[in-house]
Formats: C-alpha cells, sequence, structure tokens
C-alpha cells in the first residue's frame, strides 16, 4: 500500500531564511577551500564559527546550572540529521517517517523492584516536574557531534516517586513496538523493541534527563517523542527515544547496540576519546556545522559530574 | 546497412558522449545539492558516501559488461567499458580526497594512523590503490603493449577491488549491512556468471567459442 506522505510541516519546523543561507555559506566556504591556498585561513578559528550556525536569538526559559555556552546546533539540523532506525537506517530517514508514529495518547508504565509500580498518562507521569532547559553536548559513536538545548526533568524525580526498593539496582527503558508506524521496525536491523539501561547511581545523576522537548518546544517525533532520555557523557544511542517503559531491576539489562555487537558497543558506552570503536577511532569529532574536527573529551566533557561514578574500573573492559 | 565507419561515428559521437554525461551526472547532482544547501547537516559524510557508492556502481558496471554481452549480443558495450572504468577511478579518487581533505585536512598522522588500523580504511585503500595500474594501463598504447593476454590478466585486479570495495562498505556501517550485502551479491552472481562461462567453454567441446571469450580481439583493441 502507498502511504500518502504528509506535507503540512508545522511552521516551526521550516527554517527562517537567515539560518538556510548560512547552511549554503558552510559548502561555499568549503567550495572555496577546496580552490586552494587560501584554505587555512578561511578556515580559521574566527570563521568557523561563522558558519556554525549562530542561534543566538533563541534564549533558555528556564536555564539551568549544567547548560554549556557554545554555539547550539541549528533547529533544522537537530530534527533532520537523526539515527532513530524504528524509521529508517539513513540520517534523513526519521524527518521524513516520523510523522507516522501516535503520540497521543501515551502511556509509560513504571514496573520492577519498586513501592509504587503504575501505569502512567504521558500528562500525568510529566505533570508534576518543573522542566528545564539542558543545553547538552551530545556525542554519536559514529564521531560527529551537536549541541542541543533540550527541555526535560532530571530522571532523579521519577525514580524518587516510584520508590525502588533495595533490589533495584539497574533501570531498564524499553522503545514503543509498533512496526506498522514505526516502519524500520519491520525490518530486523536491531532486535526491537529498542532497550537500554542504566546503572542506579547514572540513573539517579543530575545530568540524567528525561526530555520532552528541544528549543522549548515539544519534542519531535524523529528526535524521540515524547519522552526520551538524556545522558551527555554517554554516546548518543544510550538516549533511547519514544519510551514507554521503565524498569526498576536487579541485574545489568539488555541494551539493543550491546546485544547486536558486544565488542564495539559497551553496556556504559561513555564517551572516552581513548577507547576507540574497533572500527574506527574516537579520538575526535566533527561538531555539526564546523569544518575541521575537535577533540573528543573524556565523558564528552562532563567529568567533574560523572568520573566519580567510574574510579577504579578499568574503562577499557567497561567500555 | 550501417558500415563499419558509420557505426563507429555513431559510438565516437552520440553514444560516448551520453555515457559520459551519464557518469558526471550523480557528481553534478551533488554539486548542484551541496551549493543549494540541500545536503545534510553533515555535508562531508555525504560527499564521501556519495563518491564512495559511485565508485562501487561502476565498478560494478564495468562487471557487468562482459556478461551483458554474452546475454544480449551487443558486443558494442565493450566500447564503454573503459570510459566507466575510468570514471570509476575517478570517483575513487574524489572519494578518497574527500577523506585526505575534507575529513582529515591532511592530518597526516591522524591518517597514517588509520590506514593499518582502521580494517575498513586499510581495504578501501587497498582496493583504491590497485585500481591505478588498470588506470595507468587504459591507454591505446599501453593496451597494445602489454598484448592483449597480459592485459587481461593485470585487469583482473578489478575483481579484487569489487570485492575489497565491497568489504570496505560492509565495514563502515553501524548495523544497516543490507546495502553492502546488496552489492556483494550482484558482484557473486556477475563472477559465478564468469565462472560459468569458463568452465562451459571448456568442458563442452560441441561449443565452439570465439576467442572472444574475455580477451580483447585486435579490432576491439583497436576500435576502443
Amino acid at each position: 500500500m502507498v502511504i500518502k506522505k504528509q506535507n503540512d510541516i508545522p511552521s516551526s519546523e521550516i527554517t527562517d531564511e537567515k539560518l538556510y543561507f548560512n547552511r549554503r555559506n558552510f559548502l561555499k566556504t568549503a567550495a572555496v577551500a577546496a580552490a586552494g591556498a587560501t584554505a587555512y585561513t578561511l578556515f580559521s578559528k574566527k570563521n568557523s564559527s561563522a558558519f556554525a550556525q549562530d542561534n543566538n536569538s533563541w534564549k533558555p526559559a528556564n536555564p539551568s546550572k549544567f547548560d554549556t555556552t557554545e554555539t547550539l546546533t541549528p533547529y533544522k539540523d537537530v530534527t533532520t540529521y537523526n539515527n532513530f532506525y524504528e524509521f529508517g537506517v539513513d540520517k534523513s530517514d526519521p524527518s521524513e517517517n516520523a510523522w507516522r508514529l501516535t503520540t497521543t495518547p501515551w502511556t509509560v508504565e513504571v514496573d520492577g523492584n519498586v513501592k509504587k509500580p503504575a501505569i502512567y498518562h504521558l500528562e500525568d507521569f510529566v505533570k508534576p516536574y518543573k522542566l528545564e532547559d539542558r543545553i547538552y553536548r551530545m556525542r554519536c559513536v559514529e564521531g560527529w557531534s551537536m549541541v542541543i538545548p533540550w527541555l526535560g526533568f532530571p530522571l532523579s524525580d521519577i525514580i524518587k516517586r516510584a520508590e525502588p526498593t533495595a533490589a533495584a539496582k539497574f533501570v531498564a527503558f524499553q522503545t514503543l513496538y509498533r512496526p506498522n508506524e514505526m516502519m524500520g521496525q519491520q525490518n530486523n536491523v536491531l532486535q526491537w523493541p529498542y532497550v537500554e539501561g542504566l546503572r542506579m547511581d547514572e540513573a539517579m545523576n543530575p545530568l540524567t534527563i528525561l526530555a520532552v522537548g528541544l528549543y522549548g518546544k515539544t519534542l519531535p517525533k524523529q528526535d524521540g517523542a515524547p519522552l526520551r532520555l538524556v545522558v551527555p557523557w554517554k554516546y548518543g544511542f544510550k538516549g533511547i527515544k519514544s519510551i514507554v517503559k521503565i524498569s526498576f531491576v536487579g541485574n545489568q539489562p539488555p541494551t539493543s547496540w550491546n546485544r547486536y555487537a558486544p565488542n564495539e558497543y559497551g553496556f556504559y558506552s561513555n564517551v572516552n576519546p581513548n577507547v576507540d570503536h574497533p572500527r574506527w577511532s574516537q579520538a575526535r569529532e566533527r561538531r555539526i556545522g564546523e569544518f575541521f574536527k575537535r577533540p573528543t573529551l573524556m565523558f564528552n566533557g562532563y567529568g567533574d559530574q560523572v568520573a566519580s561514578m567510574y574510579s577504579g574500573m578499568d574503562l577499557r573492559k567497561y567500555f | 546497412m550501417i558500415t563499419f565507419l558509420e557505426k563507429k561515428i555513431v559510438i565516437s559521437w552520440i553514444f560516448k558522449p551520453v555515457v559520459f554525461v551519464v557518469c558526471l551526472t550523480p557528481l553534478a547532482l551533488l554539486a548542484w545539492n551541496g551549493f543549494n544547501g540541500q545536503l545534510s547537516a553533515n555535508p562531508i559524510s555525504d560527499i564521501t558516501n556519495e563518491t564512495g557508492i559511485w565508485t562501487l556502481r561502476l565498478i560494478v558496471a564495468t562487471l557487468a559488461v562482459t556478461p551483458l554481452r554474452r546475454i544480449t549480443k551487443i558486443h558494442t558495450l565493450i566500447r564503454f567499458r573503459r570510459m566507466v572504468g575510468l570514471f570509476a577511478f575517478f570517483y575513487g579518487c574524489l572519494h578518497f580526497t574527500t577523506y585526505i581533505w575534507l575529513d582529515q585536512f591532511f592530518d597526516w598522522h591522524s591518517i597514517l594512523r588509520d590506514i593499518p588500523k582502521r580494517p575498513f580504511i586499510t581495504i578501501g585503500f587497498a582496493s583504491f590503490i590497485l585500481m591505478i595500474p588498470l588506470a595507468v594501463t587504459s591507454t591505446k598504447k599501453m593496451i597494445r603493449r602489454l598484448k592483449g593476454r597480459k592485459w587481461n590478466l593485470l585487469h583482473r585486479l578489478i575483481y579484487v577491488t569489487a570485492i575489497g570495495g565491497v568489504i570496505h562498505y560492509l565495514w563502515l556501517v553501524k548495523a544497516d549491512t543490507q546495502r553492502p550485502i546488496t552489492y556483494g551479491i550482484i558482484i557473486a552472481v556477475l563472477f559465478a556468471f564468469r565462472l560459468w562461462i569458463y568452465f562451459d567453454s571448456r568442458f563442452s567441446s560441441s561449443r565452439v567459442l570465439p576467442e572472444r571469450k574475455f580477451q580483447l580481439s585486435k579490432q576491439e583493441i583497436e576500435s576502443v
């Protein structure tokens, strides 16, 4: 059956002209560089920030102390360059296909070793908490990165409400499984549904949030609507999208990419420039919108907040 | 009845330019999209992927020439193989340059570390290097100089490059192995066809095959 494609893009998702032209500049500048010797001056640090989109017009309404002041990745890039295999394996697939997903009504189940297991409607799940803008770096395991202003609340809020028992050592997450809307699930690229997990202390860390929006607006479907995890010191794939279930468990839960290739993707998957992916280097990354690669920072630059959780652990073994 | 000369003129002045333009189209589209901001948020990655995939596609096209000639009996197809092969090399060069220039920006330290350490880069690099002697010996003069037999033998290196290209593709993807595997299957089928022809010609005495099994006849060498 041919499913007709929806054309009504909300005005909020249409790139403003300024942004659009700047994207051209990026490549024009790159082409000029390709033409010859002036490359280095053209791509000096001063200039490189000129074609990294200046999104200073947007300001967080509810800033947090964890916000980075780095240049934000343009909204258009954050919403058109996605890895969300439930909608296809190409970066452009999620933004083209995610409109099929029904996000209302949406329920989130909390179960496992907790005093208050429950099935919540999304509104009730989110309502008690004050939403904050969290401007985080996001480092993809593939070697690119973004700066994204999420809108969300600490996962620890949910954990406190669920009241886990002493038996709860890990938190397991599960994405929706609905192949007729998430057509990527009709192919067994990964084993569906997508699952992820955190150790309890990682889940309780104040940096760990559940996001319901970005750029102060409702989370676009291709970015994991209506509810997704954001763990900024880990590779992007740990940020499980479109969550329907949160379980408090005693043993380390399976995680999708680890299950697919255990030698390539560990349970922890902390950003670590010193431990390469078996097939490519993790020492550097390309910030979307920039020409030159930049060095990748240990724990994606969040070492002050998270390094202590891993002290004494061999991060080559527990990668 | 079209004379040999007329046929040659039609090929040289109509069909060859058409194939030339067709082979350039992916690059033109890439440039067009680039200048119009139609590439993704990661244009360097797009350029790398596009030039890479077209290298592989054109290699597959050159490998398909022999089987297609057999099946369709349109032996003229051989006259386009060199051009397509050189375009495969051209896209390979662009792909390699993109990596050196745009991706790594001449960071030789990192590149030299990458080549032996990253299996997918190692095999991609090796496959590319193996295309160089083929490009160098693609001229009429070189074909004559190497004689048909030696030239044919040398140009079987393309089989290695094709397999290497598929492995390179397979090793660089995360989980979406469907596309590299598809290319692998296509190449396997094209190889199987050659094997079949080989055994068929060797063991069936009833069929007398002309010497244009794999080798270029003298006339073909003159006319490529």
